[in-house]
């Protein structure tokens, strides 16, 4: 079918023209509304406080949607915003990773508030079109898109009822739809997701940039927590957003030079350094899978372990052949740091594409160790298969990897069988029954319909119809709050249990990752040392979130003399960037400091939404016992001179005790010492003992509203 | 006896900084190796030998994820 043919089929629904906006300083002050139940299109104003308090980015989103819904209000309840935003300092070119796109919403699978950080070139397009966000509510009856004209100066919602709803298609088609030439490709921008979303509860958001050497659009994900799922649901098929003039100084910084002088500063780094650190612009992050191998920290078979021998089929170097035009590839104008990597012409094997060639964005490490090491899957193509078709589909390959090594456990420890899944023998290492398992997720049937609900869901269904020990699918199910797992083993580290357990939104590694600080370099031995880190480096990390950045040019690249400074896991030259780039931008004079208590006042936020949703308080912090340590015999013993040597240093004696007993002793220790963790956390963090912020807290910060203080005043 | 990341490690006549790595195996590029307080540039990780009782640490700087 023709795109005349599909565009003559939209029917206009509601349009609003508008008066071309311009950056100042980094905003628009200005938010584009769009209400999908009545087809509403209106403007509403960025205020003064909003900056102050919330920044942009996730600040900006749970912001509204704070004000749009209530406690009650449920992920499918048209009340549900999708709100996307960058930040002040997203679009800027000066800078490496600074195009990124925030995007808020209610989980489906949390139920509670989530947040995504996605490359693209969305966020940056919708702010020089004029908008600092794009709010969504409501529900469309039918199939629907919204364009956002930035250079004529437009919105429309329209029906679209021709173009596929998955991505790859999806996005190709948008783009050449408002394209007015080849050249003019670059400049359309858009948000797609696939049929994967409509069909579980894991669906993700495809944000576009087209790749002008491979004359495709590609994409990047904002994955977590269902997001797409809400989208579709929405009946949104896309979102699109043409800008054409991205210039270096059409974010409208007050200081230019200033962010020029970063920029130089760490695009020096990089082109000197990164070939002997992390090779980014080689690899990209498919480099950490090795790494984590060779640390015990690789998820294998459901995170039972952290190493496997096979591992090396996986490596970065065997990827790095299957990697197209060997040229250093960004996800938005002028980050040198370059860590996209895609395949050219992969003939697929399976499913609906099933012969065709197409470019995959592959592969990142989370999919590498998820599809791949997780389910003990040690295939290279079958990687950029389930990586191809889990994107298009729309569906998270975080939460469909720890899913499927759930059901991998479960199948091979008899809690389910081939009756249950439909005939699948989906084993560890099957990889035929990994991708039909997809495809079933992907397309509503068989047993894809409950792997595509996800860990939470399944370990219920699991024990009230099948029959199954709960205890035991609390224990090797790796979700908190509801989302699955990252692919990292927390076992040896107690601050990354922290890390992960603790995370507003669930065990996602974007908000902390302090392994090699705890576990290898023994830096936080105590309580203390531990919450500090967790105080710091999750508030760090949520700055860059408020401000449209990436996080992988903080500390995947450092300055040659970095580990000469007082505190190199901080990367001080670059928080110094950081501070430069933000004054550069806005005007302002913020010190290091203030970055911290710009991202504590959101995080504070979101810790009370959390709480406005039901959860937020100390029970919803613990995690299943395999992020601290072994469930098994199998996992015991596997490591087993490493669990009896820390019983015998803390003073156990194990004379004479079967596994099973030592399994019980190692713990109760773990246990223990995760709860003093809790206590030390919170404790830094200025919340009460159940984990809610204290009313001194948000005084301090500033977020005491009437609606905050009456809810926390419940639980002081 | 020596200490590295503040555990213990036999010591072995003539071992290295590389020895270490390797025998830890340490792996990441983004290391700083700190001997008795001292900072040991990379060049010098073949060559720099440790003595009886040293204090190493070896600084993985990666923040992760």
């Amino acid at each position: 079918m023709d795109l005349l043919e599909m565009k003559k089929a939209h029917k206009l629904l509601a349009r609003m023209d508008y008066e071309l906006g311009k950056v100042e300083k980094g905003y628009t002050n200005r938010t584009l509304y769009i209400n999908l139940s009545d087809n509403t299109i209106k403007t509403k104003p960025v205020t003064e406080q909003m900056k102050e308090i919330f920044i942009g980015g996730r600040g900006f989103g749970l912001w509204y949607l704070w004000n749009a819904i209530t406690e009650k209000t449920k992920w499918s309840d048209p009340e549900n915003e999708i709100i996307i935003s960058t930040g002040p300092i997203g679009g800027i070119t000066q800078y490496p990773g600074a195009g990124k796109s925030l995007v808020v919403t209610l989980s489906p699978t949390t139920g509670s508030v989530m947040d995504n950080n996605t490359g693209g070139y969305f966020g940056p397009l919708l702010k020089f079109a004029g908008w600092d966000a794009l709010e969504i509510q409501g529900k469309a009856e039918k199939d629907v898109i919204i364009y956002i004209d930035g250079n004529s100066g437009y919105v429309t919602i329209e029906e679209a009822p021709l173009e596929a709803v998955d991505s790859h298609l999806a996005a190709e088609q948008f783009t050449a739809m408002y394209a007015d030439s080849e050249e003019d490709k670059r400049n359309v921008a858009v948000v797609s997701s696939g049929r994967g979303a409509e069909n579980t509860l894991i669906g993700l958001l495809n944000f576009s940039f087209y790749d002008v050497k491979r004359g495709v659009p590609r994409m990047k994900q904002a994955a977590r927590g269902g997001t797409g799922t809400v989208f579709r649901d929405k009946k949104i098929k896309a979102i699109i957003v043409k800008y054409s003039g991205v210039k270096g100084d059409t974010n409208g910084p007050a200081d230019k030079q200033k962010i020029i002088d970063a920029g130089l500063r760490l695009h020096r780094e990089i082109y000197e350094l990164d070939k002997v650190q992390n090779r980014m612009r080689e690899v990209g992050t498919a480099h950490l899978t090795e790494i984590m191998n060779d640390y015990d920290l690789l998820p294998v078979m459901n995170f039972q372990y952290g190493s496997h021998q096979d591992a090396v089929k996986l490596s970065s170097d065997v990827f790095k052949e299957y990697f197209t035009q060997g040229l250093p590839d960004g996800c938005w104008y002028g980050c040198s740091m370059a860590c996209a990597k895609a395949v050219d012409n992969f003939e697929l094997k399976t499913g609906p594409y099933k012969g065709q060639k197409v470019c995959v964005d592959a592969a990142e490490y989370e999919t590498v160790a998820g599809v791949g090491a997780n389910c003990a899957i040690f295939d290279p193509e079958y990687v950029i298969e389930a990586n191809f078709y889990c994107d298009t589909y729309g569906m998270d390959i975080i939460s469909t990897a720890t899913s499927m090594a759930f059901v991998m456990e479960c199948y091979e420890r008899g809690i389910i069988n081939k009756e249950i899944t439909g005939g699948l023998e989906i084993k560890f290492g099957n990889k035929d029954a990994a991708l039909e398992l997809i495809h079933q997720m992907g397309n509503g049937y068989g047993f894809g319909k409950i792997v595509g609900q996800g860990v939470r869901r399944m370990k219920k269904i699991f024990a009230e119809e099948y029959g199954a020990d709960p205890n035991l699918l609390n224990d090797i199910g790796m979700e908190v709050k509801g989302l699955e797992c990252s692919q990292y083993v927390s076992k040896e580290s107690l601050a990354q249990q922290g890390g992960y357990a603790l995370a507003n939104k669930g065990p996602q590694h974007d908000e902390a990752w302090l392994i090699f600080m705890d576990m290898v370099n023994k830096q936080i031995p105590t309580f203390e040392d531990k919450a500090q880190a967790l105080f710091y480096f999750p508030l760090f990390r949520t700055w860059f979130g408020l401000n449209g950045l990436c996080k992988l040019p903080w500390n995947d690249i450092e300055p040659a003399d970095n580990g000469l400074t007082d505190e190199p896991a901080k990367v001080p030259e670059h928080v110094r960037n950081y501070v430069d780039i933000f004054n550069g931008v806005t005007g302002k004079n913020i010190t290091k400091e203030d970055i911290i208590l710009q991202s504590e006042r959101v995080y504070n936020f979101q810790r009370i939404f959390n709480l406005r949703m039901g959860y937020g308080t100390r029970k919803y912090d613990i995690p299943p016992y395999r992020f601290m340590g072994p469930v098994t015999k199998e996992e015991y013993e596997s490591r087993a001179e490493r669990y009896d040597n820390q019983l015998k240093e803390l003073g156990y004696d194990i004379e004479g005790k079967t596994v099973e007993e030592k399994i019980k002793m190692l713990r109760e220790y773990r246990e223990d010492q995760y709860q003093k963790l809790c206590d030390a956390v919170y404790k830094r963090r200025g919340w009460t003992p159940d984990g809610v912020p204290t009313l001194e807290t948000v005084k301090r910060l500033g977020i005491h509203f009437p609606d905050v203080v009456e809810l926390i005043s419940k639980h002081q | 006896m020596i200490k590295v990341n503040k555990e213990d490690m036999e010591y072995q006549e003539g071992m290295t900084i590389e020895d270490i790595l390797r025998k830890k195996k340490y792996t990441f590029r983004m290391i700083t190796v700190i001997v008795n307080g001292r900072v040991i540039p990379k060049d010098q990780h073949s060559a720099y030998r440790i003595m009886d009782g040293d204090n190493v640490d070896v600084v993985h700087i990666m923040s992760g994820g």
